[in-house]
């Protein structure tokens, strides 16, 4: 068993952590797309806090000792997928701002116009692209 | 025949300004009717000035971004604007603008769609990288030769000449365009490019080039993995 307090704290942080979220969404300051891991987090800490049977058993299932054990444990996975998923969304954004800086530095082109064999190739070269990126 | 009316050679630029208009002009003696580009990779000289001056086009990053992100703007200027064929040379110099013309007689007569410019194809010795160097350089070279079948002498060498659709291959995400190098010649072959050497002699780099980082530990790091994503991937499409 965790004791009551460790278990208010946790069903408190978590209940904390839901609200602040849904708040962020509301005012627009966080995208839904990027909320539903930090709404998942929370939902699922919630759910052991609150929940004894689930996290006794899970405690016995991966063999920890200490039910608190257990919560941070799962707690640290959470944070892991969320730092993955920023990598990847990291990347994604530097994708999209290499394409950007690309685009800007041709629009800037200087110098003698290839005039000779200016033959534009327009939205669909562009077009497969930026799809294929 | 490929006239050379339609070619562009492309020539990557970090801060070359007293060194990048002689290789243009280099370019214009060797291939007169060749049209070069100059990506200023958002240097803090007059690079790009010195590049107009010399008669070439400028295309500027507003933001430093790299050798790759550099060269894929090059492969898309040449894409958009309908060359045949592309060619890439260092802008510090170190590469000898006089082999362009053999390289272009060699994409031609040899039917191959890539040609690299090696340093290391004709044992003379002329060229001494680092010891370090020299070890990356001997290790990507065997793994690219025992994965494309073909000897692979410098596979990290960025003296090339390509025909237009490798160059549209390259303007899609399956370019790296953090450090393109080895992988490359991995990738054009399990497309099913074809890709020959040509012997060329190289000047010693003048110091700080646009490939600094070729030796670290993360560079081998890098290369190894993306070698070896490059294989997981399926063999993309074939060559048309």
């Amino acid at each position: 068993m965790i004791s009551t307090n460790l278990r208010i704290i946790a069903i408190a942080g978590s209940v904390a952590l839901l609200l602040f979220i849904i708040e962020l969404v509301r005012r627009r300051r966080l995208k839904e797309e990027y909320s539903v891991l930090w709404v998942t987090t929370a939902v699922l800490l919630l759910l052991l806090a609150a929940w004894g049977g689930l996290l006794r058993d899970l405690t016995t299932a991966i063999g920890a000792i200490s039910q608190a054990s257990t919560l941070y444990f799962f707690g640290l996975i959470f944070v892991i997928f969320l730092l993955l998923h920023f990598s990847v969304r990291v990347s994604a954004l530097e994708r999209r701002v290499i394409l950007m800086i690309q685009e800007i530095a041709l629009l800037g082109e200087r110098g003698r116009p290839p005039a000779a064999h200016a033959e534009d190739l327009g939205p669909t070269e562009r077009d497969e692209e930026t799809s294929a990126s | 025949m490929t006239g050379e009316d339609n070619l562009l050679i492309i020539i990557p630029a970090y801060n070359e300004q007293g060194r990048v208009g002689q290789v243009i002009r280099d370019v214009r003696s060797t291939l007169p009717g060749a049209d070069v580009l100059v990506i200023d990779d958002g240097s803090a000289d007059n690079t790009a000035a010195e590049a107009l001056q010399a008669g070439a086009i400028s295309v500027s990053l507003p933001v430093n971004s790299g050798y790759g992100v550099a060269l894929q703007t090059g492969y898309k200027f040449g894409v958009r604007n309908g060359y045949a064929i592309l060619g890439q040379i260092d802008a510090d110099g170190q590469h000898r603008a006089e082999y362009l013309a053999e390289m272009l007689r060699t994409l031609d007569e040899q039917d191959a769609d890539v040609i690299v410019g090696s340093r290391f194809l004709e044992r003379d010795g002329h060229y001494r990288p680092s010891l370090a160097r020299a070890l990356g350089i001997g290790l990507f070279a065997r793994i690219a030769s025992l994965i494309t079948h073909q000897h692979i002498s410098d596979p990290t060498s960025g003296f090339q000449l390509m025909r237009i659709d490798v160059a549209r291959f390259f303007c899609s995400e399956v370019y790296p365009t953090d450090y393109p190098d080895a992988d490359i010649l991995i990738l054009l072959h399990r497309t099913g490019y074809r890709v020959r050497e040509v012997p060329v002699q190289m000047r010693p780099s003048p110091g700080q080039s646009m490939h600094s980082g070729q030796s670290g530990p993360y560079y081998m790091y890098k290369m190894l993995l993306s070698i070896f994503v490059t294989l997981l991937r399926p063999g993309a499409r074939n060559a048309p």
